[in-house]
């Protein structure tokens, strides 16, 4: 059964490429005309059909993986990633046909594909269930959350077009950069899925003995070469090479030196497009955009987050608490997840209320956008692995 | 103040600047488009400004001053979780050295400015109440007024009010201008818009009911606020632990000695490491990972025959297996698997022997109960044994005295007397008795008491809840999630035509989500003659849609 899930997930990321490319034909091909002057390039449509079969894909995955582990697959950092990507997947089909913005497919199947691959990097193995995760309450709470992140993340996608529309990428300025620095940080994550899969197809495996923050001895297994070692670490695997640094022992050193690698791939491709483009790449995209109405993508982006937030505060706020309350005796504890999910929820509140004043649609508006979805993110990743609360699941 | 009156009648409110019912403009505003916020309605936070109470007021009702509470609210949590909150802790560390210790100098500094306990600070309580108190003035000041305007507002419009509409378009080439709005009408009406006729003059809306969405779910947010306020209120909020060891019952406490709990059996499941399911996991997890905790329960009341003094009678009333995330509730209390101790000492069994005496000590074999120990053992061949002392949890203390940390019996001591048969009350040999523990202590002893079994028990931790607020809690959950979807899921449009004098007049309004008024006015247009009317926001915005400004 979690064989035949993983198949599911292999043929989706086809659909999601054809359907990339799908839009990307819709949005740069001649607007051909038949003879009763009604637009005859389909491949919008044919985009969008492609995107739901991917979708149906997925759930395929989602269900196969339900049946054969026995629990909602939303309950380690792969499941839950993947859920992401699912649902980010969801919300464009529900935003594209209210507004048939064939650019939003154009930016939103390769963020998808992004978020999935980066999701296969994390152990897909099965999760044997602590007692406090055993609840009917927590899928429900889980599965509502990650749909209300879903199409939250298409409002950040809207607002991403928006930027690269509107910017002028002719200076240098903060503006350019910024938006220069999401794009970096996109390629990081791409860099850091390319290294993981090569390294991983090589069975590369280096390991250490080394002295833990207990002081006592310990092994640790890296999947990237160590370029920062362990404290005190000694090799002892066949692969793997002499570390150039060595971190106290508080610092998780795999983790770095994975961290490490990826911010440098992302580096050597940004340098890379950025010396055969010879312009931002924001600035390498717009010309794509001309005929982008930023009207239109900034309601898409308001129109987004404003369904999507109640359906987070519903899953991530009401369902979180009423689950807290049966399995932690209480219905809010101050947990750093709870404390975060409700940061992205008055953020987002935040954004709704500058809304109402006219100084902040458009620009500013869109770059709330961005840094909500930066936020979530954040709680997916830095919360869950590094502050880790109650609900942690590594 | 005196009312203003307007050229159609209607007596506006002193502060007005459109007229309720027909919406002249009644003062001079700068620009093309008229300020459609709140109906242009006169609110007193616009209107008094002087008085002490106005300044009050018109603090908290602005919606600047709402979100910089909000973005306060924000930030100091987000500080909170920097280092753990000091519930976190691990249990037994001292706050004081912790903070400083772990986390060093910013650690320290987290402690002295009372982060560690950051969401019950006078600070951030102050935060939540200014939002509550910002959450009311500001709906208050504005959905009265709102309220009144839409009610009030009629379908024909003054002409000023359709040309400084942001959708605005007008045709005088239109030959029967009548049946073209009759067309709109039977089209508008199947987008669902309810239509109003009056003179010829047409008012098609539709979903003004979204408008009452941010009210609702700010009421909603109010009643969940004082709901949380209601807990620091006694008897709305208890948070008790009991331990109850296998076997035994103990009383639930807030319950006022009415009802009991006894374990029957307590229970720990772990994952089978051979599970081929769960093999890689668990091979990564650092041990053991567990399945279940569970106590089976017995739920006890007292029977209420009230004679002071009488054995209390227990009636069960019901069997339980309290799990995590499976509490066992009654009468509005719960209690919830949350801690367990295995194999907590709970008797001991001793014989007696010697080497000097002779005598028949065979039938000498007691046992203490380590929870309560019966004092004196009187045996048929004449011994005695008494417990001198007991200590259920033994240490030395600080004045090199012997004492217990409390009464659990983790490191059990027992001080035993032994009288031989006819000995005197002072004569009796004393020792002292624990685990690997076997000493003297009035010189030599003839006789030793020894150890001869331990029994063990599994204790089960249980938190008792009892929460009053939460129906309070619930309802005004319930009431925000109804509120914040009535007004993000649907959205208030309105489109006017008219017919003045063989010109077709034509206006829209849409308070948000501009994109799907324009697509019903391109179905009009599409079908009928009346002409696409001009977005008149479009030269002057750059690409920025512009919903009406309700900050002020
Ligand atoms: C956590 C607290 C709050 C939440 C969850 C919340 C939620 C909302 C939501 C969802 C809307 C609708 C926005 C839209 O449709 O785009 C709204 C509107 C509004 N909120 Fe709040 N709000 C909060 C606090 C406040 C505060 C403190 C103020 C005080 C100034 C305020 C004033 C307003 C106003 C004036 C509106 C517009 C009402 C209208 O359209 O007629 N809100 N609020």
């Amino acid at each position: 059964m979690i064989e035949l899930s993983s198949n599911f997930m292999y043929a989706s990321f086809f659909l999601y490429f054809a359907a990339t490319v799908l839009f990307a034909v819709s949005v740069t091909g001649k607007k051909f005309k038949n003879k009763q002057g009604l637009e005859k390039n389909k491949a919008g449509l044919l985009g969008y059909i492609s995107s739901i079969a991917a979708f149906l894909a997925m759930m395929t995955y989602f269900t196969t993986r339900w049946i054969g582990v026995g629990y909602a697959p939303v309950s380690n950092m792969f499941e839950y990633t993947t859920a992401l990507g699912i649902a980010i997947n969801l919300g464009f089909i529900i935003i594209y046909a209210i507004y048939r913005n064939n650019y939003l497919g154009l930016f939103t199947m390769p963020i998808v594909m992004l978020i999935v691959a980066y999701a296969s990097m994390f152990p897909g193995e099965v999760q044997p269930l602590i007692p406090a995760l055993q609840s009917h309450w927590l899928t429900i709470h889980v599965i509502t959350t990650v749909i209300g992140q879903g199409i939250l993340a298409i409002g950040f996608v809207s607002g991403l077009i928006y930027l690269v529309k509107v910017i002028d990428f002719n200076k240098a300025t903060k503006k350019v950069k910024g938006l220069e620095f999401i794009m970096y940080t996109l390629l990081c994550t791409l860099a850091y899925v390319i290294l993981g899969f090569s390294f991983g197809a090589a069975d590369y495996q280096a390991t250490f003995e080394f002295v833990n923050e207990q002081g006592n001895e310990a092994e640790i297994n890296y999947v990237f070469p160590p370029i920062i070692g362990p404290n005190e670490g000694e090799l002892i695997s066949e692969q793997g090479i002499n570390p150039f640094i060595e971190v106290p022992a508080y610092i998780e050193s795999a983790d770095l030196n994975t961290v490490l690698w990826s911010v440098l791939g992302g580096l050597v491709l940004y340098l890379l497009l950025r010396l055969s483009l010879r312009k931002p790449i924001g600035g390498a995209i717009q010309p794509l955009l001309k005929s982008v109405n930023p009207q239109t993508v900034d309601e898409i982006s308001y129109r987004a987050i404003a369904i999507g937030l109640p359906i987070f505060a519903l899953g991530g706020l009401i369902f979180a608490m009423i689950w807290a309350q049966i399995a932690w005796t209480r219905f809010w504890g101050w947990d750093p997840k709870e404390v975060w999910a409700l940061i992205t929820f008055l953020f987002y509140v935040v954004y709704l209320h500058l809304r109402l004043s006219k100084g902040w649609h458009g620009e500013k508006s869109a770059w709330l956008c961005v840094i909500g979805f930066a936020l979530i993110m954040f709680n997916l990743i830095f919360v869950n692995l590094v502050i880790a609360g109650l609900h942690s699941y590594a | 103040m005196e009312k203003v009156k307007c050229e159609c009648g209607h007596l506006n409110p002193y502060g007005t600047y459109l007229c309720e019912s027909c919406g002249k403009p009644l003062k001079e505003e700068k620009g093309k488009v008229a300020n459609m916020r709140y109906e242009g309605v006169a609110r007193r936070s616009q209107t008094y400004k002087k008085s002490p109470v106005d300044l009050v007021w018109n603090f908290f009702s602005s919606v600047k001053v709402g979100i910089w509470i909000i973005v306060l609210l924000l930030v100091t949590s987000s500080l909170g979780t920097l280092f753990p909150q000091e519930m976190y802790i691990p249990p037994g560390e001292n706050a004081t050295i912790y903070y400083e210790q772990e986390y060093g100098l910013l650690g320290k500094l987290y402690y002295q400015l009372g982060f560690h306990n950051l969401y019950s600070s006078w600070w951030y309580m102050l935060l939540i109440a200014s939002l509550g108190i910002s959450l009311v003035i500001a709906s208050l000041d504005r959905f009265v007024p709102l309220y009144r305007a839409l009610k009030t507002q009629r379908v024909s419009r003054h002409e000023g009010f359709l040309k400084r509409q942001r959708l605005f378009g007008e045709s005088n080439k239109i030959d029967n201008i009548d049946e073209e709005i009759q067309k709109a009408e039977k089209l508008l009406k199947e987008k669902r818009y309810n239509i109003r006729r009056e003179n010829g003059n047409l008012l098609a809306e539709k979903g003004r009911f979204a408008r009452w969405g941010p009210y609702v779910n700010h009421v909603g947010l109010i009643i969940f606020l004082i709901g949380g306020m209601l807990r620091f209120f006694p008897e709305m909020y208890l948070d008790e632990h009991m331990w109850v060891r296998e076997g035994e019952h103990e009383v639930v406490s807030g319950t006022n000695g009415e009802y009991f709990l006894r374990n029957n059996d307590f229970l720990i499941e772990l994952y089978d490491e051979e599970d081929e399911k769960y093999q890689d996991a668990l091979s990564r997890a650092d041990g053991p990972v567990v399945k279940t905790y569970q106590t089976s329960a017995t739920l006890l009341k007292r029977t209420s025959d009230g004679t002071v003094g009488s054995e209390t009678e227990l009636e069960e009333i019901k069997d339980y297996d309290i799990r995590v995330n499976d509490p066992l509730t009654f009468e509005g209390f719960s209690l919830y698997q949350v801690d367990f101790k295995l194999n907590e000492l709970s008797e001991f069994t001793f014989t007696l022997e010697s080497e000097t005496v002779d005598a028949d000590f065979s039938d000498i074999e007691f046992t203490v109960n380590l929870n309560d120990p019966q004092k004196t053992f009187e045996f048929d061949n004449g011994y005695r044994v008494e417990i001198m002392e007991y200590f259920p949890n033994f240490i030395i203390d600080d004045n090199r005295e012997p004492t217990t940390i409390n009464r659990i019996p983790d490191n059990p001591r027992i001080i035993f007397e032994v009288f031989p048969p006819g000995a005197n009350e002072d004569e009796g040999e004393i020792s002292l008795i624990g685990i690997q523990v076997n000493e003297a202590l009035n010189g030599e002893n003839d006789h030793t008491i020894r150890m001869t079994g331990a029994e063990m028990v599994d204790v089960t931790g249980l938190t008792i809840r009892k929460d009053r607020t939460l129906p309070i809690i619930s309802l005004g959950g319930i009431i925000f999630m109804i509120g914040f979807i009535q007004g993000s899921y649907w959205h208030h449009r309105r489109i006017w035509i008219q017919n003045r004098e063989g010109t077709l007049l034509l206006a829209g309004h849409a308070n948000k989500n501009w994109q799907a008024l324009k697509n019903d006015f391109q179905l009009v247009s599409d079908n009928t003659h009346i002409p696409l009317p001009l977005d008149q926001t479009d030269k002057d915005n750059k690409g920025v849609s512009q919903d009406d400004d309700r900050t002020k």
